[in-house]
């Protein structure tokens, strides 16, 4: 077991050197001058020249690159050209808020999708599965950002139950979670359904039933504990959607997270925060994967540990 | 000479094979009323793109400041914008938009995933071991942050969304295809065909690859309602297509100022998005069960 957790961690770190490559290049690939870019548009000419010394634009491309590696060992990624204030310091403003948002819609969607799943399969073709499956197939094609504005025109706009945006009670975070986590909740539902339908149909099911077991334990001991295996895999994709999706859910409901830091960073060219973020994104979700899979390799006896990297 | 011969009879039945195999998977679609269904959602939106100019009312740029932010009525049947725009004809013109972004960014992934995963897949060793890891670095960026980055080195517009989600999906056909290759090289018919004196490259894309068609088919059908879900998340957040372009994420992320007068600028455009998705995921789920042998 701990060789494997080595061999998956050893396998991350060029993964992590390659995200460094892709976000150092961010700016730059972009056409045009990169010291014009983090100066801003309306830039004297001397300022440039300043910009291009002080973040070493002016050294060969190996060098930049180094220096920038040596930045984020040591946690330096530079200032905002925007507010002037560190990176480092803006994102650890902000991350806490972002890793609320998404923790209480994972719960949401955990709780929703497994339940909805389960009730689902144990009741095949009646109306809950049928209800609960369209709904389902609903909220995965729904685009995010919509389902925030409908949630907001009806729950805040017209009942005025909730606040329509920002940040500070627990009310704040009902909206934004329920959005972002939709998605994931209306996976969640299928993949348990499929998964524990598949599961019913095996031997030992039949065994627990003709041994008499009441058909509760046989769903939430027996059935329930192996059908959640293909739902706990895709637990790592669950996180890349919420991330994902944190970026046009917290624009809708001005939360003041990390996702509307990289879109508000984007929309003003301040890129060492651009890169900042998406670094920290992109680093997050190697390591929620790495972790995903070490609870897979736990839960699920038949992997062997060595080797057990590649499929 | 005769095993040429005996290659040409295979391909022949091969052939034969396949157009049986074709009406097998077309009647288990058919028989499968959510994928019908999806496959008359994307019909209806595909009849509204073809002939967009004699649908839509009105001209979808044309602004009209005495008719700023009518609800839906006669003459406008969804309303119009802030400028006077009619709703309803913008959003006939962004079904072309959206539509275009689905498959032109899907082709793209195909065609420069699928060789990558092939190529990966079937000479194995370094080259696939950098090629994965190179994958890997792709998938590190969750969902449509990858499209962003993209979207953020090339400008925004409609061309460039295309080229960032049709890059996003390129590590998502690597895969499929790689392990898809690895199974398939194994088979006898490769064996066969290396015997006859083919080369690789003709092994791989006569042989190999029409063999694995199926999980490409059914992948793509997903990736197109993907692309058209985060085009649509980019134009909303300001990074696709611009103004006045009618492409829908854009006209939804411009109707939000007016959400508490004029809802329908924000409501109708996201459920435009939502039903083009939702017959694409329709029909790729009945692909999916249709090319399965084991759900058939």
């Amino acid at each position: 077991m701990y060789q494997y957790i080595a061999r998956r961690l050893l396998l991350t770190v060029p993964v992590v050197f390659g995200v460094a490559v892709i976000v150092f290049s961010i700016v730059r690939f972009l056409p045009g001058d990169p010291a014009r870019a983090i100066a801003g548009v309306q830039a004297t000419p001397e300022f440039i020249e300043q910009v291009r010394v002080r973040y070493a634009l002016d050294e060969p491309l190996h060098v930049q690159f180094g220096l920038f590696l040596q930045g984020v060992a040591r946690g330096d990624l530079g200032r905002s050209t925007f507010t002037r204030r560190p990176v480092t310091t803006e994102i650890a403003e902000r991350f806490p808020r972002t890793l609320l948002l998404a923790s209480v819609s994972l719960a949401i969607a955990t709780v929703l999708g497994v339940g909805a799943g389960i009730v689902s399969a144990t009741r095949r073709n009646s109306l809950f599965d049928n209800a609960s499956m369209f709904i389902a197939l609903v909220g995965v094609a729904a685009p995010v950002f919509w389902l925030a504005l409908m949630l907001q025109l009806l729950f805040a706009v017209q009942l005025r139950w909730l606040p329509a945006t920002g940040m500070g009670s627990w009310r704040h975070v009902v909206l934004p979670a329920v959005t972002l986590g939709s998605a994931s909740a209306a996976l969640m539902a299928r993949i348990t359904r499929s998964s524990m339908l598949e599961v019913l149909r095996l031997d030992f099911i039949t065994t627990a039933r003709a041994k008499g077991l009441t058909e509760r334990v046989i769903i939430y001991k027996h059935a329930l504990k192996n059908a959640l295996i293909p739902v706990v895999t895709v637990l790592g994709l669950q996180f890349g959607i919420l991330l994902g999706g944190a970026v046009l859910t917290e624009t809708v409901f001005a939360w003041p997270g990390v996702g509307r830091l990289l879109v508000d960073a984007i929309l003003r060219r301040d890129y060492p925060v651009v890169q900042g973020t998406v670094m920290l994104l992109a680093l997050l979700f190697v390591l929620i994967n790495l972790v995903v899979d070490v609870i897979y390799a736990y839960l699920d006896p038949r992997i062997h540990y060595q080797g057990g990297g590649e499929e | 000479m005769s095993t040429a011969t005996a290659t040409d009879a295979t391909q022949v039945e091969q052939k034969r094979k396949k157009t049986s195999e074709f009406r097998e998977v077309l009647k288990h679609v058919v028989r499968n009323r959510a994928a019908v269904a999806g496959l008359a959602i994307i019909g209806f939106f595909l009849i509204v793109a073809i002939f967009a100019p004699y649908i839509a009312t009105h001209s979808p740029t044309q602004t009209s400041l005495v008719s700023r932010l009518q609800t839906p009525s006669a003459e406008h049947l969804l309303g119009t914008d802030e400028l006077g725009r009619d709703l309803f004809s913008r959003m006939v013109f962004g079904s072309r938009i959206s539509l275009n972004i689905g498959l032109i960014s899907t082709l793209i992934g195909v065609v420069v995933g699928v060789p990558i995963g092939a190529v990966s897949g079937f000479y194995g060793g370094k080259l696939d071991i950098i090629t994965q890891r190179f994958i890997d670095i792709m998938i590190a960026f969750p969902g449509i942050l990858l499209a962003i980055v993209v979207v953020t080195v090339l400008g925004v517009g409609v061309q460039n969304v295309m080229i960032a989600t049709g890059i996003a999906s390129v590590p998502v056909y690597a895969r499929l295809v790689r392990g898809s290759v690895l199974a398939a090289k194994e088979q006898s018919y490769v064996a066969a065909a290396r015997a006859a004196g083919l080369g690789d490259i003709s092994i791989i894309f006569k042989h190999i690859l029409p063999n694995c068609l199926a999980p490409i088919i059914v992948q793509s059908t997903f990736q197109i309602a993907t692309a058209i879900l985060w085009a649509a998340g980019l134009g909303f957040l300001g990074l696709g297509a611009q103004a006045p372009t009618p492409e829908w994420g854009a006209i939804l992320s411009n109707g939000r100022a007016y959400i508490r007068v004029a809802h329908h600028l924000t409501t109708y455009p996201g459920l435009a998005i939502l039903f083009m998705v939702l017959g694409f995921n329709l029909v790729g789920d009945g692909l999916r069960d249709a090319l399965d042998p084991k759900t058939r």
